[in-house]
């Protein structure tokens, strides 16, 4: 039986630098899908607060259904149901043709859209907040609705939503932890094949969680600066 | 909008009346609610063509089945983890700083890791101490994978639970407690009759969410092997590669989430009657 500090090392014979590709999975699987989830979350809240109904009702539709499925069976809707979808879309054309879905692209569409529909609900909150009297000053003043948007509501919608989506961004990582169930070796599907070779589940698994625990521990410090930054801002204001 | 068709400033200010015929937002709006339609439409006609009876009377009961598992997990778990959660919001309140780090530690743990890891801890790592188990009996307990998952649920949304009810109770101003209390109610009384109700008001939509995150996160238990809704999908698309299987047990989730969130809304609806205008 090796020790657990051999086990734990980096080289051939310790797993570190599987589970540290890991990690590199994990954090950059997390990081793709932020600006994507935020883009859409954004846009949703856009569609959720205007004044015409069909937008609402449409963007209503998608929040529900993305907040009531649970995040596997999205991820798992999104990796099979584009396979089957692209491969009959691509049979037209080359009846032999098989396809296989990159899973890093279905973990990133799967966690973006489900964190777009908890992200619409923080920045609609953040846009009700903020008052009628900012956009009527920037349509007074001559800015488009385009430009009143970006310069006006913008940064002071960041500042309110901020707390709202540091939260969603901790729950995010926790989830990126799926997707070694559609075969990407992120942290856990890693420490899952250490678990498995050395029978050694406790330590490998043990591990994983400490690691999901200091990548927290690292946001939340990341987050708390992020935050500190903002209010610095606010206060030259 | 723009600046100039606002009305004078002698007129009484209104609201703008909605914009008729077809500005952008309606159109952008009209196509996607058609989208979704098309898409509803599209679901329907594809569950009607693939239909087939006999793939039906066989995954039927297996699927029920599934459902059962499912709500019997979430079930007990948030039940015993409801049970869990008063000691440990005790100690998040308690001024001991050794009982409140704690406290704080498990809260932290739990909060700050995927559920699916401290599943796989459970059932993969508890194996690793299969003879100190077996010694004081508990390996039975731990070799099957619903009693793992069970214990994993429990712990994990034992510390949720806390940090709502933790949220509850300190949501209750301080001068109910002193009002109590200068009428000579014991503390646990007050708790009770004065703090609790209150603070079960506040806490109702946390727990609502709570549940609804627990029976949507009790679908990673397919990846131990638990057979409860999402894994009888699972187990269905591997021997059918049927893509419906999945589409059905969409359909059920969507079914027990918007059932619950919206008795959750009447339950809210009910309990804040006396503070309605």
């Amino acid at each position: 039986m090796q020790s657990v500090w051999t086990l734990l090392s980096w080289g051939p014979e310790g797993w570190l630098d599987e589970i540290a590709y890991g990690v590199f999975i994990t954090v950059s699987l997390a990081l793709a899908t932020l600006p994507l989830g935020l883009l859409i979350g954004f846009l949703i809240a856009v569609a959720k607060q205007s004044q015409e109904r069909s937008l609402k009702l449409a963007a209503d539709i998608y929040t529900t259904i993305f907040r009531g499925l649970p995040e596997l069976l999205t991820l798992f809707l999104v990796f099979y149901g584009a396979q089957i979808g692209i491969q009959q879309v691509v049979r037209v054309f080359n009846p032999t043709a098989s396809v296989e879905v990159n899973s890093f692209v279905s973990g990133m569409i799967a966690l973006g859209v489900v964190f777009s529909s908890y992200a619409s609900e923080v920045f609609l909150s953040a846009f009700r907040a903020i008052p009628r009297g900012q956009y009527e000053g920037g349509y007074a003043i001559g800015l488009s609705k385009f430009q009143t948007m970006r310069l006006v509501v913008l940064p002071q919608l960041v500042r309110i939503a901020l707390p709202g989506l540091a939260n969603l961004w901790l729950i995010l990582l926790k989830d990126t932890s799926l997707v070694s169930a559609i075969g990407l070796t992120d942290i856990l599907r890693q420490a899952g094949v250490a678990a498995r070779v050395t029978k050694q589940a406790f330590l490998f698994f043990g591990f994983a969680t400490l690691i999901y625990l200091a990548l927290a521990i690292l946001s939340s410090i990341g987050i708390g600066l992020i935050e500190r930054h903002v209010g610095k801002q606010e206060l030259q204001r | 909008m723009s600046a100039v068709d606002h009305p004078a400033a002698t007129e009484v200010l209104r609201p703008p009346p909605p914009p008729r015929g077809w500005p952008r937002e309606r159109v952008i709006g009209y196509i996607l609610v058609f989208l979704w339609a098309l898409a509803l439409v599209g679901l329907v006609a594809y569950l009607v063509s693939a239909w087939k009876p006999d793939m039906f009377w066989r995954y039927a009961p297996g699927y029920l089945s599934g459902v059962w598992v499912t709500i019997k997990l979430v079930a007990i778990s948030v039940v015993i983890g409801a049970l869990l959660s008063v000691p440990i919001a005790y100690g998040r309140m308690s001024r001991n700083p050794i009982i409140a780090s704690f406290a704080y530690a498990y809260v932290y743990f739990f909060r700050g890791t995927p559920l699916l890891a401290q599943a796989f801890l459970v059932y993969y790592g508890f194996g690793s101490f299969r003879p100190q188990l077996d010694a004081i009996g508990l390996w039975s307990f731990f070799r099957d994978a619903f009693n793992c998952a069970l214990f994993a649920f429990s712990l994990n949304t034992a510390a949720y639970q806390a940090e709502i009810l933790r949220g509850a109770i300190q949501s209750v101003p301080k001068g109910q407690w002193e009002g109590a209390e200068s009428l000579g109610l014991p503390r646990l009384l007050t708790l009770r009759k004065i703090i609790f109700p209150q603070a079960l008001i506040v806490a109702l939509r946390p727990y609502g969410n709570e549940l609804i995150l627990m029976v949507k996160g009790s679908a990673i238990v397919a990846i131990i092997t638990v057979y409860d809704l999402m894994g009888v999908t699972r187990l269905t698309y591997s021997r059918t590669f049927d893509f419906q299987a999945y589409l059905w047990a969409a359909i059920i989730y969507l079914l027990i989430v918007e059932t619950l969130r919206h008795a959750v809304d009447w339950v809210e609806e009910r309990i804040t009657r006396h503070l309605r205008r």
